[in-house]
């Protein structure tokens, strides 16, 4: 199996998830769109750890799972905050800025 | 000796006093300036003696006390005579107070006690004395009486202080100190438009004179200042050093010239020479004491005792030693001819007395011109005496004789039988004025123009007998006129109601005198006296006035209450506070000759009484051996003692003739180690010839004039009665002689008017547009170019600096603004492309 299909694949996820922050109103689909990007590197990362036959990359998939958890949780715990005094969790209505 | 600077605080501190308790005071202040002069003359006539012993000890090198005062004297002066040795030089007494000092300059106010100021200083001091007496009658009633005897004692302290001076400064002091109580004593009666313009013509003329004294004082002190230093530890400014530095040789010609020009310059306002005289006869607007102290013996004999103290400075300056034509010389000689010239045409007493005193002045600087020292000094002492007994005779003769007139013409005649005193005393003083033997002038003034023949000066010889002549004419002409003849006006007691204000209508400024203003009434009228003093009444009155409307007054104003007193008596001998100075200073003029008559020291007159009679020359002339330097040297505060002179230097090359030229002062540069004091001066020996030569001029003189006098005067000769109308020659000659040359008009009108009108003008145009359109262009410049800075560097430049990069700021902030604008789709963004472009960086970074 060619590593490289998996970074193809890897690169194609993170690009998706990149114009999903960037572009997406609703919070929590922006949230989404980390998770894939977070997937996508996870991705790499073993494909990178597959190819040295080394175990590093593996171990570090590992902890970037575990603080994409907590970041979620983080992240919607903020949302939820956000729809409580906004009744609305569309991130072009949250600017209070006027200029 | 040591304490003669009392001489001269004695009358200041008399002064103060009058001007402050004077009116008070039971005399109105009158005994104050008596008791001061008195006093002073005391001080003075005790210096004299001391200073008479000690040339006697001096002179007979450490001899025995000289307990006798005058026959010691005598005897010491034969001895050295004799032993035909070199008299020594006498040191005089400094005592100095220093008042000032500055980097080691030191100005110093004391006394200088030598011969010369001996004598000056007891002369002064008798003359105001008799004076004061004088006044004390003359001036009473008079609205300011105290102020007067003030003045009179100021001046009389002034010139005190100026001849015991030992320095420039305080020569200068005294000199000015007589000037302003000249000015003030002019104008006394400053009322009267004309008094108060003869007392400015009087100060200004001087003045022009003084410019030249402080120029001459620069120019000695910056000369002699290094030598004085060096050698005699004294400074630029002392009389002492300057004369040692004159004759020391150090001295360029040329400085001395110039210095000697300035000085004389001053001397020549001061003193009444050609061209400056025309204040003196204007001067006579004062009262008569005043006339008589100041403008005739001592004031004007200021500028001929400057010139005899600094001596050497004119000898080296103008070349004395070696018979130069001097300036001095000259300027004396046409002051004799021309003063004596114009005394011909006054009808004013007191303005013939005026033009001779300034006649003698000329004799006077004739002789220090030439070399003769010792003639002129003695001039000076016996002038004093009888030209003040002649002015006190005018005063006594206006007081009580011609009732306050001085005109010859109008108001007296026949005098001679009311008022036989004055008649005597004048007549005694005339006989010494025009010196015939034995009275003094003669011992003086004859002296002076051998010793002028005898130095080689043949042309001044001639013009010194012409003007003894000159004088001999014209006093006889003011005897006449005076005391001869019938008496006329005032004199024969016919009191003018206003008419004596006509009596200066002529002389008044500086009008000028037309033919026909000249009065002839004298001889063309009638003998009668009613009439003629009628007659010379009513033309007085067409005479011209003043544009102004103020009549002429002349002098004679201010008794008010002396008026009273003479109700209509005639003319009468004056009282004996008048007559009796008078009559003192006429015994003084017969008898004061004999204090140096030199033809009796010498074979001449047939009775040698050897050379001990010459008083004078013993103890007044400064003796011309070298002097050792360090034992020259005197600090001032310490009266310098007596010395052993340059003995030794003087035996090597002094010979047995006297006054023989083989002596250095003044004719050769001293001995190192050594300085002069004093030129050796020629002194002539008078032969019998001359003497008879001088006398049959003056003989002459008389006979002349009394004949003239009777001719014209007396017996109205017609060939000589009405000759200016007649001849254009005879007439164009009296105008010019009664415009008084024109000078006065030349003086007043161009001078004068030039620097009032035209200059005057001219500089305050440039005053006003050129100085002070400098300062308001600089002014305008300043404040324009103010403002281009202030609109173009200020506002432009560094203003603008300053906002733009405000505005950069502002900018910059606004540029980065919109990066913040709470999107957070747009945070998103950004954040995104920070990454990428810091990965293709990581990425180019890690592969290069």
């Amino acid at each position: 199996m060619l590593a490289v299909n998996f970074l193809l694949l890897a690169a194609v996820l993170f690009c998706i998830g990149v114009f999903g922050v960037i572009a997406r109103r609703n919070a929590v689909l922006v949230l989404m769109s980390i998770e894939l990007i977070l997937a996508a590197v996870n991705l790499n990362f073993v494909a990178f750890a597959m190819m040295n036959e080394n175990i590093d990359g593996l171990v570090f998939a590992l902890f970037v799972m575990a603080i994409a958890a907590a970041e979620v949780g983080v992240g919607l715990a903020m949302v939820l905050m956000i729809y409580r005094n906004r009744k609305s969790i569309a991130l072009d209505e949250l600017s209070e800025m006027k200029g | 000796m040591e304490n003669a600077w009392l001489i001269a605080l004695i009358p200041a501190i008399g002064f103060a006093l009058i001007i402050s308790f004077g009116k008070k005071m039971p005399f109105k202040g009158a005994e104050v300036g008596l008791a001061s002069m008195a006093a002073s003359l005391v001080v003075a006539t005790g210096a004299g003696i001391q200073w008479i012993q000690r040339t006697d000890s001096a002179s007979s090198h450490g001899g025995e006390e000289a307990v006798g005062g005058l026959f010691t004297g005598v005897r010491g002066a034969l001895r050295a005579a004799e032993g035909a040795e070199a008299a020594p030089y006498i040191e005089p007494v400094v005592t100095q107070w220093v008042w000032w000092q500055n980097s080691g300059l030191e100005f110093g106010l004391g006394s200088h006690i030598d011969g010369l100021s001996v004598l000056l200083l007891w002369l002064v001091a008798f003359i105001s004395l008799l004076v004061q007496i004088f006044s004390l009658d003359y001036v009473r009633g008079d609205r300011r009486y105290t102020h007067f005897f003030a003045a009179l004692t100021l001046f009389s302290s002034g010139m005190l202080v100026m001849v015991m001076s030992s320095n420039m400064v305080q020569l200068i002091l005294g000199w000015e100190i007589m000037g302003l109580c000249s000015f003030m004593l002019i104008g006394h009666w400053w009322e009267d438009a004309y008094n108060s313009h003869s007392a400015l013509k009087a100060f200004f003329t001087v003045r022009v004179g003084d410019v030249g004294l402080l120029i001459g004082t620069a120019i000695l002190y910056f000369g002699a200042n290094d030598f004085a230093v060096n050698t005699l530890d004294s400074n630029g400014f002392d009389i002492r050093a300057i004369g040692a530095w004159a004759l020391s040789g150090e001295g360029s010609s040329w400085t001395l010239l110039m210095a000697s020009i300035c000085l004389f310059i001053a001397c020549i306002g001061k003193s009444g020479q050609f061209p400056l005289h025309t204040w003196l006869p204007d001067a006579m607007a004062g009262p008569t004491p005043v006339s008589s102290l100041l403008h005739s013996s001592t004031m004007v004999v200021a500028g001929v005792f400057l010139v005899a103290r600094i001596y050497p400075v004119f000898w080296e300056g103008f070349n004395i030693a070696n018979g130069g034509l001097s300036f001095i010389a000259v300027i004396g000689g046409i002051t004799i001819v021309i003063a004596a010239v114009l005394a011909f045409v006054q009808d004013d007493i007191k303005k013939v007395l005026a033009y001779s005193t300034v006649s003698q002045l000329g004799y006077m600087m004739l002789g220090l011109g030439t070399g003769a020292w010792l003639p002129a000094v003695f001039h000076v002492f016996t002038h004093a005496f009888f030209k003040c007994c002649l002015f006190l005779c005018a005063g006594s003769i206006s007081h009580s004789g011609s009732h306050h007139s001085f005109d010859m013409k109008k108001d007296m005649g026949g005098l001679r039988k009311k008022m036989p005193i004055t008649f005597y005393a004048w007549c005694a003083s005339t006989l010494a004025l025009t010196g015939v033997i034995p009275f003094a002038g003669f011992w003086s003034k004859d002296e002076i123009i051998d010793n002028v023949g005898a130095n080689g000066y043949s042309v001044l010889f001639w013009v010194g007998l012409g003007g003894a002549a000159l004088t001999a004419m014209y006093m006889t002409r003011a005897t006449y006129l005076t005391f001869f003849g019938e008496p006329r006006g005032a004199a024969a007691g016919i009191h003018h109601d206003d008419g004596g204000h006509d009596e200066y209508a002529i002389d008044f400024r500086e009008e000028i005198v037309h033919a026909e203003d000249i009065d002839r009434e004298l001889v063309m009228a009638g003998p009668a006296p009613q009439s003629l003093g009628a007659a010379a009444h009513v033309p007085g009155d067409t005479l011209e006035h003043d544009a102004e409307g103020d009549p002429a007054h002349g002098g004679h104003d201010g008794h008010g209450d002396g008026h009273d007193d003479h109700g209509d008596h005639g003319p009468h001998e004056s009282g004996k506070l008048i007559t009796i100075p008078i009559v003192i200073l006429a015994f003084l003029a017969l008898t004061a000759g004999f204090a140096n008559p030199t033809p009796l020291a010498g074979d001449s007159l047939g009775a040698n009484l050897g050379e001990g009679v010459e008083l004078i020359k013993t103890y007044v002339e400064p003796r011309y051996e070298p002097v050792k330097i360090d034992q020259a040297a005197g600090h001032a505060g310490e009266s310098v003692q007596l010395i052993e002179s340059g003995t030794l230097l003087a035996a090597e090359d002094s010979s047995d003739e006297p006054g023989d030229s083989k002596a250095k002062c003044g004719r050769g540069t001293p001995e190192p180690g050594t300085v002069c004091y004093f030129p050796n001066v020629k002194h002539a020996v008078p032969e019998l010839g001359k003497i008879l030569l001088s006398l049959a001029v003056v003989a002459i003189g008389y006979m002349l004039a009394i004949g003239f006098c009777l001719s014209y005067y007396g017996k109205k000769n017609p060939k000589l009665v009405g000759l200016t109308e007649r001849s254009k020659i005879a007439r164009g000659g009296y105008l010019f002689l009664k415009n008084k040359y024109y000078l006065d008009i030349l003086y007043q009108r161009v001078f004068v008017f030039f620097v009032s009108r035209p200059l005057a003008k001219a500089t305050y145009w440039f005053n006003q547009n050129v100085i002070d359109g400098a300062v308001d262009g600089v002014g305008a410049s300043g404040k324009a170019t103010g403002n281009w800075i202030y609109k173009y560097i200020d506002q432009g430049l560094v203003d603008g600096a300053v906002n733009a990069s405000g505005k950069a700021a502002s900018e910059t902030g606004h540029g980065l603004q919109p990066v913040q604008s709470g999107k957070v789709n747009q945070y998103g963004a950004l954040l995104f492309g920070a990454a990428t472009v810091g990965a293709i960086v990581l990425v180019i970074l890690n592969v290069s």
